[in-house]
This record gives structure tokens, sequence and C-alpha cells, in this order.
């Protein structure tokens, strides 16, 4: 052992010198485990190439078929329509259950238990056969009072209100609780200085509580979107149009399941892919006075 | 600044407390309060955790409100509204109104993480006032080299020291021009080192003759800067008057036990 009084400062010292580097132990088991993967990856490589199962021209005859191009379009129009009102029922009834009000806080815990409680399906179909119940749907008083218009329940719902309407009040559900979980996140504090300031109570949840809650409810709401953007399939049931429903029109005519579900496959992942980028670039967004350094917000 | 007078030659005071009670739960907070700070005085608020401080001065800006009693803004009701000989409570939309013009600082800051330093600031000026943005901007820098951070406009709050952060607040708050600053335990949640540069800007302010009220464990600060000070305990002020005299010749006993003991804290 040596003592040495370093006269300056010394320089980063070379690979021998002492004292001795401090390097990771090795790791055995991670490259038996990427020479497990990598097999496994080959092989599927292999089978996607060698097995004629897969049908690829078939594949790529369809993939852009005007049938299956018109159920992708139904499909991303759905899904934004049923978010956005997902969203806006899920922001009030969010709202509504944290309201002092008792009137308002019950008619929302009401609308929360009966819409996450009954299955999207038998929600779907009952939409979808209103006119069973009600064959004439009219806007007037109740209880057999005077009515302002009517209109056949046939006539008012097609495939796609019944679609909107049994997924968009299912999905407000879920959205109030996220958006519920979200609001709950943020500290009195905020709310007490937004008041103080002079702040109207729109502005407070404008301004200062939601673009924090975000945070919070971006996430969720992304993790919403995809499930939802897979989930619109269930509307096949009701004989919507959307991606699924029209690849199972075409395999159901030419037995080519395998291929036709590989398009489906095909182009929900892309479209999952595409909002998780966009998801990306939102949760960027509200992380703004987050980050660790300092550096100027993305946007404003 | 104006001094207030009744026709008949009284000053009415810029806050006026009278007989405030206040329950939370089954916990009686406040017990009848009367207090009254003038036009440019500062009045701290003294006594041990748990007796209603806190309360009493959230009440002033109607962040609570009061069960009973009556708390005047320049001769105005906060909170509610009379009719005949009822009192009725104030819709939050009409409440925001009155609070635009009294600033509060908190204890934990309360900035809003999410805006920069200068939208902070800039933020009720324009929103609650309707103030140009040039105009907003203006002041807030001024009022950052008030508060000696003339450099933080871009920053965000996560990034300064607690000391920087409740400076900021201050400014935020003096950014609406209020006519009366409320400060909650300014300097409590602060490390030692820190406490002096927010009570040095409150110094500051209290010099320029703003009117204060002041909940604070700071008797030197007290006793240096309080025109007046009251000793509250158990929910009702059990010695108030001139900060000098209450604090360095208490006449109630319980003001000597608590001063003695917040006395042997600084020491330690």
């Amino acid at each position: 052992m040596t003592t040495n009084a370093a006269t300056e400062a010394p320089d980063w010292p070379g690979p021998h010198a002492s004292p001795e580097r401090i390097v990771d132990p090795p790791h055995w088991g991670r490259w038996v485990a990427l020479a497990a993967v990598v097999v496994g990856l080959a092989w599927i490589a292999y089978q996607l190439i060698t097995n004629p199962g897969f049908q690829w021209d078939i594949v790529g005859r369809y993939l852009f078929d005007p049938i299956v191009l018109r159920g992708v379009a139904m499909t991303i129009q759905l899904t934004v329509l049923v978010m956005a009102i997902g969203v806006v029922v899920g922001v009030l009834v969010g709202l509504m259950r944290m309201s002092r009000d008792p009137l308002l806080n019950f008619c929302a815990h009401g609308f929360v238990w009966f819409f996450r409680g009954t299955p999207v399906l038998v929600q779907l179909v009952f939409w979808y056969n209103l006119a069973a119940l009600f064959p004439q749907l009219s806007f007037g008083i109740p209880f057999d009072g005077p009515k302002f218009f009517e209109v056949s329940a046939t006539a008012a719902i097609s495939s796609f209100t019944a679609a909107l309407l049994g997924l968009g009040l299912n999905e407000g559900a879920y959205m109030a609780e996220i958006i519920r979980a979200g609001l709950l996140s943020i500290d009195a504090g905020q709310t007490e200085a937004s008041k103080a300031l002079g702040h109207r109570p729109w502005q407070t949840f404008r301004v200062v509580v939601l673009p924090q809650a975000m945070k919070a409810i971006v996430p969720p709401t992304g993790n919403q979107f995809i499930g939802m953007l897979k989930y619109t399939s269930i509307a096949s049931v009701v004989a919507l149009h959307e991606l699924m429903h029209s690849v199972e029109t075409i395999y159901s005519r030419t037995y080519e399941t395998m291929p036709l579900l590989i398009v489906a496959a095909l182009w929900y992942l892309f479209m999952v892919s595409v909002l998780s980028v966009v998801q990306h670039f939102i949760e960027r967004h509200y992380l703004k006075g987050w980050q660790a350094e300092v550096h100027t917000p993305l946007q404003s | 600044m104006t001094v207030h007078e009744t026709p008949s030659g009284e000053i009415v005071p810029l806050v006026r407390i009278s007989n405030v009670w206040k329950k939370r739960g089954a916990n009686v907070v406040l017990k009848g309060v009367n207090l009254v700070a003038h036009q440019g005085t500062v009045v701290c608020l003294l006594g041990p955790s748990g007796a209603g401080k806190s309360t009493l001065l959230r009440c002033i800006n109607a962040i609570e409100l009061p069960d009973r009693g009556m708390i005047h803004l320049d001769g105005v009701a906060i909170g509610c509204r009379q009719e005949g000989d009822k009192f009725i409570r104030l819709s939050e939309r009409e409440v925001s109104r009155q609070r635009a013009d009294i600033g509060m600082v908190f204890q934990n800051f309360n900035l809003f993480p999410h805006m920069s330093v200068l939208e902070n600031i800039i933020d009720a000026p324009m929103r609650v006032r309707g103030e140009g943005r040039a105009a907003a901007t203006q002041r807030a820098h001024d009022l950052l080299g008030r508060v000696g951070l003339a450099d933080k406009a871009k920053a965000y709050p996560r990034h300064l020291s607690g000391g920087q952060q409740q400076r900021i607040a201050i400014a935020r708050a003096l950014a609406m021009q209020p006519k009366l600053m409320l400060f909650d335990e300014p300097t409590s949640a602060l490390d030692p080192h820190l406490t002096d540069e927010v009570l040095d800007v409150m110094k500051g302010l209290a010099g320029a003759g703003m009117t204060m009220i002041v909940v604070t464990h700071e008797v030197a600060f007290a006793r240096q800067v309080g025109d007046v000070a009251a000793i509250m305990a158990d929910g009702v002020i059990i010695e108030a008057g001139p900060a000098r005299d209450v604090l360095t010749r208490p006449q109630d006993p319980r003001t000597r036990k608590f001063l003695a003991k917040s006395l042997q804290k600084q020491q330690e």
C-alpha cells in the first residue's frame, strides 16, 4: 500500500493504474437469453416466409381492398366519435361525482354503476332494438303529455347510432372514473391559490386544475383509446361495417380466413402505433414544468 | 393611502372582523373573534398551533366561510350579503370578485407548477382584471425585481428553492394590486437559513404601507415589523394590542407561556 500526497489535480488513471477500475460482473444468463430470443425470432421469420398457410399473396391483394379500406375508415370514425362522447360524458359525470351537491352526486353514481355494471354487448343490442321497447321516440311532456316532435325508433336508431350510444355511454362511465382520479390527484392548495387570486370557479378548473390533472389523465385515456380502437369490432353484432366485420364478410365468402385476419391485424397494429406516437407527444406537452432540467416548453 | 372616515369622523378600519364563529364538524374552531386592521398597518396573529389563526385568516378572503359573524373589507361584507335581517351566502362567482382585492400567501407557496414564473404572475391580472399582456408583463418584471428574482421569469417553480418560490408567490399576489395581503405562516415550510429572504421582502412591503395580516411563529419579526399583535388560543383572541407591548410585557399568563416557549425554541 502506498500513500501519496497529490501536488496537482490527478489525471484520469490509465487502464492498469491503481486504484483498480470497477467493472460489472459477466452476465452469462443474458447471453443465453439473447441466444434463445434470436432462435425464436428466426423461427417466426422462417414460418412467416415458408409456411404457405399465411398466403401472403392474398394478404397483399386484400390489404388495400376498397371494402377493407371502408372498414378502416369506419373503425377510425367510430373510435374517434365514441371517445369524444366518452370524454365529454366522462368530464361531466366525473365533475358531478366530485360535486358537493348530493343530487348531482347521486345521479353520477347511478350512471357509473349502471353503465359500468352491464356488458357492452347487452347495451349495444339494447340500443339497436330500442324499437321493441319504444316504437316511437318523441320529445315532449312525459306520462302522455303533449309531444313536440316524434320519430319512429327504427328510423332514428341505425347500426351506427346504436354503436355510438352503446360504446360511448359505456366509455363515458370509465372515463368519468379516470378523470375523477386525475382531479383528485391535484393538491387542494392549488385550488385555494387559484381562488385567492380571484379566478372564477370555471377558470380555476380550466387554468389551474385540469392542465395539471391531464398528467394523470392522459396515459390511461390513451390506453382506453387504443382499447376502444379494437373494441369497436364488437359493433359487428349490430351489423356495422367496421374493419373486423368487413374482413369477416370477405372470408365468409372466400374461406381465406387466415390471410384476411392478418389483414385486419396489420391495420389494427398500424393504427395503434400511430396512436401511441400521438399519445407520447401529448404526454410530453403536459409534463411542462416537471422535467428534470430547465428547458423551453415544447409548445404552448 | 386614503383613510376612510364615517360622516361622524370615526375612522373605518380596512378590515373589521366582528364576532366570527366557525365550526368544523363537532369542533368549534373560532369562538366569537373580533379584530380590526387599519389601513397601512401590519397585524400579526400568533399563538399555539390549533388556536384557529389560519382558519381566521382563511375566513377573511372567504376560502372558508364563517358560520356566524361578519367580516368587512373597506365597509363591504365578505362572502355574504344582507337582506333584511338575513345574511345570505354569495355564490363562488360573486366571492371571486371580492377575493381579487385580497392577496394571499400560503405556507406551501402553492405556485402553479405547470406555469413558468412569469405565467404564474401575469395570469390573474390578465384573466381576472382583463389587463393587456404587455402591461401585466411589465409589472411582473418590476415585482420580480422587487423580490430580488429578476432573472427567474422563465424558470419553472420546481427548479427554485423554497425561499425563492415564496418570494414569487408574494410577487404573484402583489400583481393583483390588492388592498390587503394575508400571510399564512409564510416561513414555516422553509429551512431556517431561507426564512430571512422572505421576511426581508415582507418588511419592505410593510415599509411601503401595505396593510398586512400575518399568521406567524416568528416572534422577532412580529415585534420588529408588527404594529398590532394578537395572540390567539382555543378559538379566541386572548390578548391584542401594540405589538411591542404585547410581545414584551404580556398581561395574559397564556401569552407569557407561549412567548417563553417560542423563545426557548429559537435558542435551541
